[in-house]
């Protein structure tokens, strides 16, 4: 085993499928001679040679679209959009094309794209630099979408991502690239080498999608969560004295019922938590899926605790960011009730 | 004979790290070899200016050609004026940065006279579409520093209410629209700003700027397009400055000019020196005069070189080599306007060392008044309540619930 941060389990797992599928190849903007304005693909087109990891131009309807007649021609292209806040001009080409490809040409075609994005927020980026945009890529069916929450994760999923024959959007939440962050900013910054699951072994592994991972058993409350979420959730439960189970979600789509439902008849009580804003975010979803699935096992109303109704903020940064306190006050509400 | 593989053909920078920059492969045509065309000229009899370099300062310094504004000594004086005080201000804010004041930045450097030349040939009605590297057109405009710096630090007198990143400015009163980070937004932007101007029948201008790299995104020919269509009274500017952080612009351009592809849209377009201040002030009064006579857009490739890192989260010595700047043939932009005032008899290095003291001495005083509204880290920043203000014109019940909710 090794200690990786995210980065280098990006890294890592982009070297080993590289190696092991002359037909992956990796493209998107400061990717290649630079490895990325995030160091995820640094020394890799060294190592392959420019025709594997290239550098595109800025135009991410360009490199979706052009990822979309790659993997139709028998590449398996894996395209990095910079920051998830720029995905939106390549939105039509991943909703319309790219997610729907297998679909209008009767299974005939298909393109087994991989888009690599950072997302989220806590780096004082602004609302270009911070957003969850999961959301609409998980309301657009065609489209696998993964967010892992530790370096351990990061690996085994991508790699699935990347062995997928279907699109998979895989979002990095960029807060927790070089450490765990839960949520308190005043607070040093830890690295990955203090956590189990920056272990991360340097062979080929993968994790099945549409797994989800119970970070924390517990028998009082359910938290449902992802991404730099899961670790304010963790600090969260672990001041509030509340034994709650928290479901680490993995993969958004296909989404992982049966580990919900299982949590939640044994718990009785929910709390989802997500930085995306509230309206129409993921937790909607969820809170719905559960009452179709456990509604009788409810003891309590669902609870979610989210990033407001605005865009993300730069100097408010952390009177938007879903606190620790936010999640506290949200379990001991879910428990009164 | 090894024969070679075929495979994909992926481009790459000219020079690396560890190679000694030589850019003697350019063409550049001397200052003063193209002539002016008259304003009312039909767009396909000037198309060799999409291939050429609009240049009025020669190597001595002297202003020749037909291009030559002939601008009176007071306007270069302004000119330099705005440009050493950019210079100054961005060194200033990027100390700052280091020291955790700001949290973000993002300089000018070799790149002074773009906005500056150019936000001078304009009229105060013009609207501006900037890129995040237009930041002196606010000093042609007379923007107060503090409230540069305020916004800069992210405090309470921030105009943006704290909601933006540092250099992502807003300035209605001086008709400079909101800076966006996604690239290239601005530009079609400003061709439908320029659209309702001819709509209302009134003769002010719009003008954009966007980077090479940026001239990939789909914006960039929506913008072309609809400018060409309805002839809009828009101004477009590539800054061909070679770099987009890692990116060199021949991922953008091929081996053709930007300029060149405005001839396909019928328009004027015109390749000029964007490190000489004068060609840049005179092709765009030509372009802004075209555009108020209802002649349409003019496009322009404004040739520079990105001195220094893309943004303070940058680090280009990793692509490209250390000193490339100082190989650029086309030197200081403000090296070279300040020499053109010296020959003029109008400027001495004693005065620039007066001037930029005296810069100095504002933009530290500025920086001092700015910290009195609130500093990014200890705050006050805009007040909490902000945080839902300005989603809507009014906000709506769930977002009065939400505010209730955090309890303010």
């Amino acid at each position: 085993m090794a200690q990786m941060n995210i980065i280098q389990a990006v890294n890592s797992a982009l070297d080993i499928i590289l190696e092991k599928d002359s037909n992956v190849c990796i493209f998107g903007e400061d990717v290649g001679y630079f490895g990325g304005v995030f160091r995820c693909t640094d020394g890799l087109q060294e190592k392959y040679g420019k025709h594997r990891v290239f550098d595109s131009p800025l135009a991410e309807g360009g490199i979706v679209s052009t990822a979309i007649g790659m993997g139709i021609n028998g590449l398996r292209p894996v395209a990095e959009i910079q920051f998830a806040d720029y995905i939106f001009p390549a939105f039509d080409q991943i909703t319309n094309e790219l997610a729907k490809l297998r679909y209008r040409s009767g299974g005939e075609y298909s393109a087994p794209v991989t888009i690599r994005t950072p997302s989220g927020g806590g780096i004082r980026g602004g609302h270009y630099h911070s957003q969850s945009p999961e959301a609409y890529f998980t309301h657009t069916p065609g489209l696998k979408v993964v967010i892992p929450s530790n370096p351990h994760d990061t690996k085994g999923l991508l790699i699935s991502a990347i062995e997928d024959d279907d699109p998979v959007i895989f979002f990095e939440p960029k807060r927790l690239y070089n450490g765990p962050f839960d949520g308190d900013h005043k607070k040093a910054a830890l690295k990955w080498d203090t956590h189990p699951k920056g272990e991360v072994p340097e062979e080929y592994y993968s994790i099945p999608l549409g797994e989800a991972s119970i970070e924390r058993e517990g028998s009082q409350l359910t938290v449902l969560c992802y991404g730099t979420m899961v670790h304010v959730a963790r600090e969260a439960v672990k001041l509030s004295g509340i034994d709650a189970e928290i479901i680490d979600l993995r993969s958004l789509v296909p989404l992982d019922i049966d580990t919900i439902t299982k949590s939640i008849e044994k718990t009785g009580r929910c709390v989802i938590v997500h930085e995306a804003p509230k309206t129409s975010g993921f937790g909607g979803e969820l809170s719905a899926q559960i009452q179709e699935s456990c509604f009788y096992h409810l003891e309590a109303p669902i609870t979610r605790v989210t990033g407001w109704d605005t865009p993300f903020p730069h100097s408010l940064e952390w009177y938007y960011f879903p606190s620790q306190e936010r999640v506290i006050e949200a379990m001991k509400k879910t428990m009164e009730s | 004979m090894s024969k070679k593989k075929k495979t994909l053909f992926v481009p790459d920078a000219p020079f690396r790290p560890g190679d000694k920059a030589d850019f003697s492969n350019l063409d550049l045509p001397k200052a003063g070899s193209s002539d002016r065309p008259d304003i009312l000229v039909n767009p396909s009899e000037i198309r060799d200016l999409a291939f050429g370099l609009v240049r009025v300062l020669d190597d001595n310094n002297k202003a020749v050609g037909s291009w030559n504004p002939n601008l009176k000594p007071s306007v270069l004086k302004e000119g330099l004026r705005h440009m050493t005080l950019l210079r100054i201000f961005d060194e200033r804010m990027l100390t700052m940065q280091r020291q955790g004041k700001l949290s973000f930045y993002m300089k000018s450097l070799g790149e002074e006279a773009v906005a500056i030349a150019q936000g001078m040939a304009l009229r105060p009605d013009d609207i501006l579409f900037p890129s995040y590297r237009q930041p002196g057109l606010q000093f042609v405009r007379g923007r107060n520093l503090v409230d540069m710096i305020c916004h800069c630090i992210t405090n309470s007198k921030d105009n943006v209410k704290g909601r933006q990143m540092p250099v992502h400015y807003s300035w209605k009163e001086g008709n400079l629209v909101s800076i966006s980070s996604p690239v290239g937004t601005q530009f079609p932007q400003a061709v439908g700003c320029a659209m309702a101007s001819a709509y209302k029948g009134e003769d002010n201008v719009s003008i954009s700027w966007l980077g090479d790299g940026t001239a990939a995104e789909g914006d960039f020919h929506y913008a072309l397009n609809f400018a060409s269509v309805y002839k809009a009274p828009v101004i477009l500017n590539v800054v061909n400055n070679q770099w987009a952080i890692s990116t060199h612009r021949n991922f953008s351009s091929g081996d053709s000019t930007f300029a060149s592809r405005g001839i396909a849209y019928d328009m004027p377009s015109i390749r000029v020196d964007g490190n000489d201040f004068l060609a840049l002030y005179s092709v765009t009064s030509w372009a802004a005069e075209r555009a108020r006579k209802g002649e349409g857009a003019t496009f322009i490739e404004v040739f520079t070189y990105r001195a220094e890192a893309h943004s303070t989260s940058d680090d280009p010595t990793r692509y490209r080599p250390k000193d490339e700047w100082k190989s650029w043939p086309l030197g200081d932009p403000l090296e070279r306007l300040k020499m053109h005032l010296i020959d003029l008899g109008e400027w001495s290095k004693t005065d620039q060392n007066k001037l930029e003291k005296e810069l100095d001495e504002l933009v530290i005083k500025s920086y001092k008044e700015a910290e009195k509204y609130g500093t990014l880290n200890e705050g006050p920043w805009a007040s909490e309540e902000t945080l839902f203000e300005d989603v809507y014109k009014k906000p709506p019940r769930h977002l009065r619930k939400q505010r209730q909710e955090l309890g303010i």
